[in-house]
């Protein structure tokens, strides 16, 4: 403790340096602790699913649609114990400039197979009452400062025109990984409003036993084989999955960018580091005449390392961690439950050691090594 | 008796590929309490036998013995709290670290001892008091003059009551008067303090401070004069 003033004054001889060397340490922490967490968020949610769920879409691609008169064909099927279905909108709300889901669906089946979707009873009574109404996550009403009752209008893009829904409901996610950035209507309105076609963009199933899914999901497909309209039927996980494989192998992008950030920090910092130990090389030679050990010395500019990568960690990280809880963001519903989680803070403190030892250890060595008698005969 | 004994010294550098001899057999005494100026032209050795005698560099052959322990044969590490407890070490320049104050330049060897936070503080006062500055105790060294700037050093030098105090050029920087300073204050640290002081100098006003003078010529002891009078000035 008492050498802490020592490193603490060597650290304010180039206040500017130590600040920017700092402060790129916290800013790669940040970007380290950013990108691994879009990688966790779409993992997270590619995991996410119950393993009694099951999801039907069109065998030809998610785009197309199946026939609504499946719902009865599918919920006779073994084992399947309830359907629900819904349809993507894809509309957007004034300027377009601010991206969020609306989703049709079927509101009591919807509902029902998704618990983890919290509404208090009296606004689901109104979902369920009102063929207009439409209830939406709470991070979309704070977003646009909507309120309960407001009607939005939003411009369809796949089903063209002008539709108004009544906001009746707020819905909270009791999982993270639910978006609450999402507008949730009516499907038998779409149905109205576009001319009774029949359609539904994909079917979600709750099956009695997990064990099952293989059989349900074969049986299923076996029966719409030869029909105009074949099915594809797989776990929610899987479908999840699917969406976070149409990103392409973003962890190893993410997980490379982050490294090569990390790694072009380590070599500013060893940089300045590096002045830092050239430039005190007759200061290093004094300290030893006064007594100072070669591993005392070694300790000493591994210290002034040291505080600088955990301040630059501290607040990289810590930064991190704050900010995105603090400003709740999600990219726009993209990565909903977007959270620097405790394993994340831990590799990037791992990393921010290996910063350390990586910009310490070699001027840290040269000090320790440092022949007295040939410094002092250098500088004077 | 002899505080410092040096026997048999053997001293070659190597640079590119010349071999320079330094001593080629040097053996010389120095008794405790005295004041020695060391003196002689640029590439004696004078500067080497200091660094010898202060453990900063070993002999090629021979013994350097200071207060019984054979400095030339202690490893690196046990050397640096060696000379912790018992040198205290002033060079001709760059001295101070200009990032610590007064107070925290004299308090160096101090933070290697075990003594508590009020026990240096004490020690740094009267070091500090000893050389004069009492009253620069928050000063930098780039708001000292370079005589002050010799005193702090030789306050840090002596903070810890070494056994054995080295200078190398002390007054080499100086003007006349701050020189004079300096040397007034090392021949009390002698007279009053009894301290043991080795000086290497040029200059002849500097040597005539101390009690003994050794002339060195390419690595020879080549005369030691007594002075008469030194150090009571």
């Amino acid at each position: 403790m008492k050498f802490l003033r020592l490193v603490l004054a060597n650290l304010g001889r180039h206040k500017l340096r130590t600040l920017l060397t700092t402060a790129s340490v916290a800013l790669a922490l940040f970007l380290f602790a950013t990108l691994r967490t879009v990688v966790t968020t779409l993992e997270s949610a590619a995991q996410f699913g119950s393993a009694r769920r099951l999801v039907t879409t069109n065998a030809t691609g998610i785009v197309f649609v199946l026939p609504l008169a499946y719902a009865n064909k599918l919920r006779a099927v073994p084992g399947v114990e309830a359907v629900t279905w819904a349809n993507w909108f894809g509309g957007r709300y004034g300027d377009g400039k601010r991206f969020f889901a609306q989703v049709a669906v079927d509101p009591e089946s919807y509902l029902a197979m998704y618990p983890e979707i919290s509404l208090p009873e009296d606004q689901k009574q109104a979902f369920l009452r009102e063929r207009s109404s439409a209830i939406v996550g709470r991070r979309l009403l704070d977003v646009f400062g909507w309120r309960l009752g407001q009607d939005v209008t939003i411009q369809g893009t796949i089903f063209s025109g002008d539709w108004t829904f009544t906001i009746r409901g707020v819905y909270t996610p009791t999982d993270p990984v639910i978006n609450d950035d999402m507008l949730l209507f009516r499907h038998d309105y779409l149905e109205e409003r576009i001319g009774r076609p029949g359609i539904a963009g994909w079917y979600v199933l709750r099956i009695d036993k997990p064990d099952n899914a293989a059989v349900v999901a074969k049986t299923i497909d076996d029966q719409f084989r030869n029909s105009s309209s074949p099915s594809k039927t797989g776990t929610e996980q899987a479908f999840n999955a699917s969406f976070a494989t149409m990103w392409g192998n973003v962890s190893l992008l993410m997980g490379t960018i982050g490294m090569a950030v990390v790694f072009a920090i380590l070599l500013v910092s060893a940089n300045a580091m590096m002045m830092n130990a050239r430039e005190r090389t007759g200061e290093v030679a004094v300290l030893k005449t006064i007594g100072f050990s070669d591993r005392r010395l070694f300790g000493l500019v591994m210290l002034e390392a040291g505080v600088m990568t955990i301040t630059g960690a501290v607040i990289g990280l810590g930064g991190a961690k704050l900010l995105y809880k603090a400003t709740n963001f999600n990219a726009a519903g993209f990565l909903p439950g977007f959270d620097v989680t405790t394993r994340t803070l831990m590799i990037g403190a791992g990393v921010a050691l290996l910063l350390m030892l990586g910009s310490g250890l070699v001027p840290a060595v040269r000090a320790a090594r440092l022949p007295v008698v040939q410094a002092l005969r250098r500088v004077e | 008796m002899a505080l410092v004994e040096i026997r048999d010294v053997h001293k070659t550098f190597q640079r590119d590929t010349q071999r320079i001899e330094v001593f080629t057999d040097l053996t010389l005494d120095i008794a405790e309490g005295s004041f020695t100026a060391l003196m002689g032209p640029s590439g004696s050795g004078k500067s080497t036998l200091l660094n010898l005698v202060a453990g900063l560099d070993k002999p090629t052959s021979g013994t350097v013995r200071v207060a019984g322990a054979e400095v030339s044969a202690m490893t690196a590490g046990q050397l640096a709290p060696w000379r912790a407890r018992h040198i205290g070490f002033v060079f001709q320049q760059l001295n101070l670290l200009p990032v610590l104050t007064a107070y925290q330049n004299v308090e160096l060897p101090l933070l290697l001892t075990r003594l508590s936070r009020k026990e240096r503080d004490e020690r740094i006062r009267i070091a500090l008091g000893v050389v004069g500055l009492e009253d620069r105790l928050d000063h930098f060294p780039r708001q000292l003059s370079g005589g002050q700037e010799q005193r702090v050093a030789i306050a840090r030098a002596i903070v810890a009551d070494p056994t054995l105090v080295l200078l190398d050029e002390p007054t080499g920087q100086l003007d006349a008067r701050s020189s004079q300073d300096v040397l007034g204050l090392l021949g009390r640290l002698n007279d009053e303090f009894r301290k043991t002081i080795i000086m290497v100098t040029h200059d002849a006003r500097a040597a005539d401070q101390a009690k003994t003078v050794l002339h060195l010529e390419k690595g020879v002891l080549v005369e030691r004069q007594a002075i008469a009078g030194g150090a009571t000035s």
